[in-house]
């Protein structure tokens, strides 16, 4: 083979989703988002919905969410996300609806609407993903942040007497009568990778059977929040996020 | 001719609701207008229109409902009242900042804070300065009868499609509770498929399928783009205030002295009127229809034959710094108010009329 | 015309509902009208009052200060608003509500045993019906076959077989006022 055949189309072997824009992201190396954005762009194009599909992005690093997916997007408030699914998915049933939050978003300032429509069992989908940062803003406490851990607004590391304890939303949320699917993944390794892919889709796939809120956390990084290489980003959230919030369905039913 | 009832003024917004064709209300309750909700959920519109009617966790989810609704270019609505309209306020902000239609329904009480349950209109700054953050208008409609709040809230979708902003229904307590005769319109279908796409089509979230994506969003990079956009709603309520001025008058054209002043409180001043008329004095009265855009010009004329101008509200003066700004000196501006959920009678705008022109 | 009244009574007499059917009543014939309630957090038993203004052309203001007709059904009410009757207007009070009874002279002043006769007619219910036929034989500014159109309207359908009961006791209201003071 000569090497100009090598960029032939018919020798393509790999390439991104067509759900993904042109447009450079502006995410930061290492950072989870982008992973997340294009398993969900492959899992649109292979269940080919994206004519039937409305994200909803949050306020946080994904609000730009809308630049890099080639769909329909609603950018919500902040937290108000699943209030703005809410209407969409009641006022076009035959959609599938997502949102796209963050742990700031999702956990903190959002945590009446998250819990109130899981509560209601929306049938919308929820793409949590949990860095335990706050990372727009530059890198403060966030509801998800473990104990010890150094931000810009704990900079003693998080105390629970000053700061309160790292919650675990979702299994709070799995508690509620209106989520029919909770697991929590990550996006560290290409097997962890699938199994996300593996998630989402089934969570998609719930609401073409109108079975209810499906969440799937994913456990992420934020190298520039977290003030490590990608590499050492990794390690140290296999070595202590994984510990707080361990990987697995926590629901499915 | 349409239906002939004897309603309250809050019943009358969710009947008309049903009829004009709204796709979905969200609400939290809040007295006194919780009947709004509590009248849709007994009719149980879905059933017969295929209205969607929910009862939000709080008041800022139910604006954000909206938000979501009118995304989908749905005709879609929420009420509240004083307290909770703060809370909605962040919502609002976003609609006017993503450009989208809805219609809000403030059925005012007495503030601040939680305050009393009482009439009032001191949220008359809140309602057509803008109320949450940035610079932004809301189209802002005050109905002074139970028949004008079934009109209005025809209107009000009417406005809010047509400058793509949402729209208020600004009342007080006293018309919300309150039972007149009222003509209700007839049934007008919910918009189809077809009709969303002709009206929303280049910018409401139906799916993407054979063209660019939509995307819904009040958020900008940088500022100079964010300027320009700014320019573009300031058109937008240029163009209000051109085109959607509304008030009447009502014995203006030989009056020494007129009445300004909206909703119940206008009706209280037309009795002051017919009283003080019988007694010789040549009163009128004006009554703003839209508090914003707001009858400037309409005041700015009478200004010349008129010895002064007596602004009436339930509030502490709100609606009066508007008058004065019309007036720009010309002629006197005087004030007359009751706070905190008490209403004025007739007689007691009577009383203050003639200490104030020393009649 | 012009008919401005204010109905007052404690929770629960019925006094909201039947300003709402002198005003539906009202509607029949093709009149203007309003219902104003006091406003509120009312309770059974507590004060409740309700302003009904009747009228041929548009009605101004629904908040009154004066009034042509009180119809006072207890003491609070007769203390309250005895001094709000325009001169020459009307009282309607029930003797057996008010231990008081009006002393002003400018004014015309009926009355009616209107408990009494509410629990003899073995339908206490229909205590504010009776008040209304009583109000309805002073001033009658609403046509009888309208007083039903009004309450066909104003009840829902299922308390439709009542009516015949309701119109009843606005004949026993209409037979047993009784006058106690009349301007020349």
């Amino acid at each position: 083979m000569e090497l100009t055949d090598i960029i032939k189309a018919e020798n393509i072997v790999s390439q991104k989703s067509k759900l993904i824009t042109e447009n450079v992201m502006h995410y930061c190396p290492g950072c989870t988002h982008g992973v997340v954005h294009k398993l969900l762009a492959e899992i649109i194009e292979e269940l080919d919905i994206q004519e039937k599909t409305i994200g909803v992005s949050p306020v946080g690093c994904a609000v730009f969410a809308y630049n890099y997916l080639d769909i329909d997007w609603s950018q919500a408030a902040h937290g108000r996300a699943p209030a703005v699914a809410t209407a969409i998915s009641r006022l076009q049933p035959e959609k599938y609806v997502f949102t796209y939050q963050g742990d700031g978003d999702l956990a903190s300032i959002g945590c009446a609407e998250i819990m109130h429509a899981c509560n209601r069992g929306e049938n919308i989908v929820v793409i949590f993903v949990n860095n335990a940062i706050y990372g727009m803003t530059g890198g403060q406490m966030s509801p998800t942040t473990l104990l010890g851990q150094v931000t810009s607004t704990t900079p003693h590391g998080r105390d629970e007497k000053l700061n309160g304890f790292p919650i675990k939303i979702t299994e709070l949320l799995a508690q509620l009568d209106g989520t029919c699917y909770v697991t929590r993944q990550s996006a560290d390794t290409p097997g962890a990778i699938r199994k996300t892919k593996k998630a989402i889709t089934k969570a998609f796939q719930n609401t073409r059977l109108a079975k209810g809120v499906s969440i799937v956390e994913i456990v992420g990084t934020c190298s520039s929040g977290w003030k490590m290489s990608p590499v050492a980003s990794n390690e140290w959230m296999r070595e202590h996020m994984f510990k707080k919030y361990p990987i697995g369905d926590i629901k499915d039913i | 001719m349409g239906d002939i009832k004897l309603m309250k003024g809050n019943e009358v917004i969710a009947e008309t609701a049903i009829r004009c064709g709204c796709d979905g209300y969200f609400g939290y309750p809040i007295t006194p207008q919780s009947e709004i909700m509590e009248t849709l959920m007994l009719r149980r519109p879905w059933e017969e229109t295929g209205m969607v009617v929910l009862q939000a966790e709080s008041e800022i989810a139910a604006i954000n409902m909206v938000y979501g609704g009118a995304c989908c270019g749905k005709k879609v609505m929420t009420s509240s009242s004083s307290p909770g309209m703060s809370l909605k306020q962040e919502g609002i902000t976003y609609m006017a900042g993503a450009e989208l239609p809805c219609l809000i329904v403030d059925v005012m009480r007495g503030g601040p804070g939680l305050g009393t349950i009482q009439p009032s209109q001191s949220d008359y700054f809140q309602a057509t300065k803008g109320g949450g953050h940035g610079d932004y208008h809301l189209i802002v409609l005050a109905p002074a009868s139970v028949q004008e709040m079934s009109d209005f809230v025809v209107l009000g979708f009417e406005l809010a499609f047509k400058y793509q902003n949402p729209a208020i229904i600004l009342v007080d307590g006293a018309i919300g509770q309150m039972m007149e005769k009222v003509e209700l319109p007839d049934y007008t279908p919910r918009w189809s498929e077809q009709e969303i796409e002709e009206i929303s089509g280049d910018w409401a979230l139906t799916g993407k399928k054979n063209r660019k994506q939509h995307i819904i969003t009040s958020l900008e990079y940088s500022a100079p783009p964010q300027e320009i956009f700014n320019h573009k709603l300031q058109r937008k309520y240029k163009e209000m205030r051109e085109q959607e001025v509304r008030f009447e008058t009502i014995h203006c054209e030989d009056a020494d002295y007129i009445f300004v002043a909206y909703g119940s409180v206008a009706r209280i001043c037309q009795k002051a009127t017919e009283l003080l008329r019988e007694k010789g004095i040549k009163v009128g009265l004006l009554r703003p229809i839209t508090l914003y855009p707001f009858p400037t010009q309409a005041i700015s004329d009478l200004c010349s034959k008129t010895k002064g101008f007596l602004t009436v509200e339930m509030s502490a003066g709100q609606m009066l710094e508007d008058v004065q700004l019309a007036v720009e000196g010309r002629t006197k501006v005087e004030f007359y108010g009751r706070m905190g959920g008490v209403i004025p009678t007739p007689e007691d705008v009577i009383e203050a009329f003639e200490k104030i022109f020393s009649i | 015309m012009t008919e401005e009244i204010i109905i007052a009574g404690f929770g629960g007499q019925g006094v909201l509902s039947m300003g709402k059917i002198l005003a539906y009543s009202a509607i029949m014939q093709n009149q203007e009208v309003s219902w104003m309630p006091s406003y509120g957090p009312e309770m059974r038993g507590g004060t409740a009052n309700v302003t009904v203004i009747i009228s041929d052309k548009r009605i101004s203001s629904p908040i009154l200060h004066f009034f042509d007709t009180a119809i006072l059904l207890n003491q609070q009410s007769m203390e309250k608003f005895e001094s709000l009757v325009k001169p020459g207007g009307t009282i309607l009070y029930d003797s057996n509500g008010v231990s008081t009874p009006p002393t002003r002279r400018d004014i015309n002043i009926h009355k009616i045993e209107g408990v009494r006769l509410a629990s003899e007619s073995g339908n206490p219910k229909t205590y504010n019906m009776i008040i209304l036929g009583a109000f309805l034989k002073v001033k009658p500014i609403v046509q009888a076959d309208n007083i039903e159109k009004g309450l066909q309207k104003s009840l829902p359908e299922r308390h439709h077989s009542l009516i015949p009961m309701n119109i009843e006791a606005v004949e026993i209201g209409m037979n047993q006022i009784s006058t106690v003071h009349l301007l020349p």
